[in-house]
C-alpha cells in the first residue's frame, strides 16, 4: 500500500508541474487558443483513476483534461507536443488542448463542448453491458455542465438500461465567471440524481482518501450490480477558467483559502507524519516529476510540424470516402 | 464620427436599444456579472439590472427556447450564444420553434428574437470550437441571417434586428471584436437585404460576408499591385439577401470569385455562385469560383488552421485564375 500511495502521490504532483510547466508554455506562445489547467483538483484525477481496472475501465471528460490524461498513464512528452501542435502529439497536432486521446491507455477524449461527453460516455457503458465484459466508465464534467440537457437525458437512460458507468461531478465551484450556487436549483447534486432513483455520493476533491472512498464504492456499484451512481467531489481549481481569464469574479483570498488545504501538501503531510515519506524521498519524486516535465517539452520542441497534407488525413476511414 | 471597435459598436447599439424599448432583454451566460464572454454587453448589468440582462446557467437548449417563449409572449430577447458551436445545443427551438411560429401559426404569432454570439473560426481552437455555420442558419425559412464585418454595419444592423418582428440570427467573430472603424455619432439604422461596396472596381467581383470580407479588401489590395481593380461587395445580410446588387456588379466586370469561410459543401458561398452563375450567364467571360473553407474539421496546429481558411492569398489566386493570368 505504502508504494501505491506514493505513486499516487507522484501522479499528483506530475499533473501539477506538468500544468505549471504548461501555463508557463503559454505565455512564451508555444501553446494557443484555449488551455484550462487542472491545478488544485489533482486529487479527484489521480484518486479516481487509481481505482479502475485499466484493462477493462474507459475515462471520458472535458476540455479540462490534461490531468486525466497524465493520471491514465499517457505520455506527458506526447501530451506536451499535442499542446504545441505537433505531429508527435496523441492527436498528432490536430486537437490539442481540450481534445486528448488515447484508447490504449482507455481514454476517450476530452471534449470541447460543455457537457458533450455525457451522452458518449453513457453510450461507452452500453457497449460494456453488451459486451458484458465487467468494464465500467467513468465520465468526468464540472458543475457547469451539471445543468445541460445532455447529463439529465443521460442519467435517465444509465438507470432504465442499468449501465455500468459513474459519473464524477468535480464540482470546483466555478463555471467560468459563475458559481454554481448562482445557477443550481438544488446545490446538492446528489440529491437532484435521486430524483432519478441513482445513489449519489459525496467526497472531498481536496483529499485523496475521500476520493478514492467514493470513487471504490461507486465503481464497485457500477461493475457488480450495474448500478450506475453520481459522485460529487467537492474542489477548487487555482488558476483561471482557461489562460484569458481575469477572475474578477472571485478573490485572491478564496483561492489562498484553498491552497492551504492543498491536496498535494495534505497527503505529503500526513505521508510524513505517518512516516511513510522522508524529506530526502519527497525530493527525490519533486526531482524525477521535475526531469520528465522537462523531458516532456524538450521531446516536443525538438518533434516536426504535421506535414500540410495532414489537412486532409483522418476526416474518413479511407480517403477516398471523401469524393 | 468616433473610431470605436466592433465590439463596442455592439454594446452601444445593444444599450440604446434596451433603453429606448423596456421589452428588450439580454440572456446568455456570463453577459452579466462577468461582463460578457467577450465583453459586448459591458456595463449593462449595472446599468440595467439583472432582469434585464440575465446570467442563465450552461444549458442552451433551455435558455434559447425560454427566449423564444419570451418572444410570442411578447418581448424583445436577444440572446446571446457564447459561441454560435454551443448554438448546436438549440437548434431545434430555433428551427422548429423560432423559424417556423408565425408560418404554422398561420401569421398570428410574431417571434421578434434576436440570436447573436461569434460564429467561425478564430485561433487555435480546433475543431469543435472553429466553425461556420452562416449556410445552417440560411437553409431556414424563416430566420433572417446577418453577417456584418465593420463596426458601423455591426451598429446599425444589430438596431434593426432587435426592432424587427422576425427572429434574426446575427453572426460576429471573436477576431473582429476588436475591429476598429468609424461610426456615427448620430443613431442610424442599417436596412437588411443591402449589400455595401466594400470597395469598387472594374475588372472582377469579389464577394464575401463577415470575417472574411477583410481577407477579400487585403486580396484586393494585393490585386490592384498588379493593376487589376476588383469591385468587393460585404453581403452583410444574408437572408435578405441583396441579388440585384451582386448582379448588377457581375454583369459589368463579367467575373467573380465568392468567399466564404463556410465548408463548401451547400453553403452561402456556393449558393451565391450558383445565382451568380445563372443570372449572370451571358456576361460572364470566367466560371464562378468560390473560395471556401477547406472541407475538412479544423485542425488544431496554426499552420494546419491557417491553410484551411480562406485567406487573401487564396482570394488573390482564385482573382488571377478568373482573368486567366499567372498565378
Ligand atoms: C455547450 C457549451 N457552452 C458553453 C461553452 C463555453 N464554456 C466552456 S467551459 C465553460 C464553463 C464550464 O464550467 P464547468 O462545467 O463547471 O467546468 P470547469 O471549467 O469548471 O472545469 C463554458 C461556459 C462550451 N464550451 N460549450
Amino acid at each position: 500500500m505504502d508504494d501505491s500511495l506514493l505513486a499516487l502521490l507522484e501522479s499528483m504532483q506530475l499533473i501539477r508541474a506538468f500544468e505549471e510547466k504548461a501555463g508557463m508554455m503559454y505565455g512564451l506562445r508555444k501553446i494557443g487558443g484555449f488551455c484550462h489547467l487542472y491545478t488544485g483538483q489533482e486529487a479527484v484525477a489521480v484518486g479516481a483513476v487509481s481505482v479502475l481496472d485499466l484493462g477493462r475501465d474507459y475515462v471520458l471528460t472535458g476540455y479540462r483534461d490534461h490531468g486525466h490524461a497524465l493520471a491514465l498513464g499517457m505520455d506527458p512528452g506526447a501530451i506536451m507536443a499535442e499542446l504545441f501542435g505537433k505531429a508527435t502529439g496523441v492527436s498528432r497536432g490536430k486537437g490539442g488542448s481540450m481534445h486528448l486521446f488515447d484508447p490504449a491507455k482507455r481514454m476517450l477524449g476530452g471534449n470541447g463542448i460543455v457537457g458533450a461527453q455525457i451522452p458518449v460516455a453513457t453510450g461507452v457503458a452500453l457497449a460494456q453491458a453488451y459486451r458484458g465484459d465487467g468494464g465500467v466508465t467513468l465520465c468526468f464534467f464540472g458543475d457547469g455542465a451539471f445543468h445541460q440537457g445532455a447529463l439529465h437525458e443521460s442519467l435517465n437512460l444509465a438507470k432504465v438500461w442499468s449501465l455500468p458507468i459513474v459519473y464524477v461531478v468535480e464540482n470546483n465551484q466555478w463555471g467560468m465567471g459563475t458559481n454554481w450556487k448562482r445557477v443550481s436549483s438544488e446545490e446538492d447534486f446528489t440529491l437532484t440524481v435521486a430524483g432519478y432513483g441513482m445513489k449519489g455520493l459525496s467526497c472531498d476533491g481536496m483529499d485523496l482518501a475521500s476520493v478514492r472512498g467514493a470513487l471504490r464504492e461507486a465503481v464497485d456499484r457500477a461493475r457488480t450490480a450495474r448500478e450506475p451512481c453520481l459522485v460529487e467531489a467537492r474542489t477548487y481549481r487555482y488558476k483561471g477558467h482557461s489562460m484569458s481569464d481575469p477572475q474578477k469574479y472571485r478573490s485572491r483570498d478564496d483561492v489562498e483559502e484553498y491552497r492551504k488545504r492543498d491536496p498535494i501538501d495534505a497527503l505529503k503531510g500526513r505521508m510524513t507524519d505517518s512516516g511513510e515519506l522522508t524529506e530526502a524521498r519527497w525530493a527525490e519524486i519533486a526531482a524525477r516529476v521535475d526531469a520528465k516535465v522537462e523531458a516532456a517539452v524538450a521531446f516536443a520542441e525538438a518533434s516536426p510540424e504535421p506535414a500540410s497534407g495532414e489537412l486532409y488525413t483522418d476526416v474518413y476511414s479511407s480517403p477516398r470516402a471523401a469524393g | 464620427m468616433s473610431v470605436i471597435t466592433y465590439r463596442e459598436a455592439l454594446g452601444r447599439a445593444l444599450d440604446e436599444e434596451m433603453a429606448r424599448d423596456g421589452r428588450v432583454f439580454l440572456m446568455g451566460e456570463e453577459v452579466g456579472e462577468y461582463d460578457g464572454a467577450y465583453k459586448v454587453s459591458k456595463g449593462l448589468l449595472a446599468k440595467y439590472g439583472p432582469d434585464r440582462v440575465r446570467d442563465t446557467p450552461i444549458a442552451e437548449l433551455g435558455f434559447t427556447g425560454a427566449g423564444v417563449g419570451a418572444a410570442i409572449a411578447g418581448l424583445r430577447p436577444v440572446v446571446e450564444w457564447m459561441t454560435h458551436n454551443f448554438a448546436l445545443l438549440a437548434m431545434d427551438q430555433v428551427i422548429n420553434e423560432a423559424a417556423k411560429m408565425r408560418y404554422m401559426s398561420g401569421g398570428q404569432l410574431s417571434v421578434p428574437i434576436v440570436f447573436r454570439g461569434p460564429n467561425g473560426p478564430a485561433e487555435y481552437l480546433a475543431s469543435q470550437h472553429s466553425q461556420s455555420f452562416a449556410s445552417f442558419w440560411a437553409h431556414v425559412p424563416g430566420l433572417k441571417v446577418l453577417a456584418p464585418s465593420t463596426p458601423a454595419d455591426a451598429y446599425g444592423l444589430l438596431k434593426s434586428a432587435i426592432r424587427d418582428d422576425d427572429p434574426v440570427v446575427f453572426l460576429e467573430s471573436e477576431m473582429m471584436y476588436g475591429w476598429k472603424g468609424e461610426v456615427s455619432d448620430q443613431e442610424f439604422l442599417v436596412p437588411f437585404g443591402k449589400a455595401a461596396v466594400a470597395r469598387p472596381g472594374r475588372d472582377l467581383t469579389i464577394i464575401s460576408f463577415s470575417k472574411p470580407a477583410r481577407a477579400a479588401l487585403e486580396a484586393a489590395d494585393a490585386l490592384a499591385g498588379r493593376g487589376i481593380e476588383a469591385e468587393v461587395l460585404d453581403l452583410r445580410s444574408i437572408r435578405p439577401l441583396d441579388e440585384a446588387a451582386l448582379y448588377e456588379s457581375v454583369r459589368r466586370t463579367g467575373r467573380c470569385v465568392v468567399v466564404d469561410e463556410s465548408w463548401p459543401f451547400a453553403s452561402v458561398g456556393s449558393h451565391v455562385a450558383y445565382l451568380v452563375s445563372r443570372e449572370c450567364f451571358d456576361r460572364l467571360d470566367a466560371p464562378v469560383a468560390l473560395v471556401s473553407g477547406e472541407d475538412v474539421p479544423m485542425p488544431y496546429n496554426h499552420a494546419l488552421e491557417l491553410a484551411a481558411q480562406p485567406l487573401a492569398a487564396k482570394i488573390e489566386a482564385a482573382a488571377l485564375r478568373a482573368l486567366y493570368r499567372e498565378v
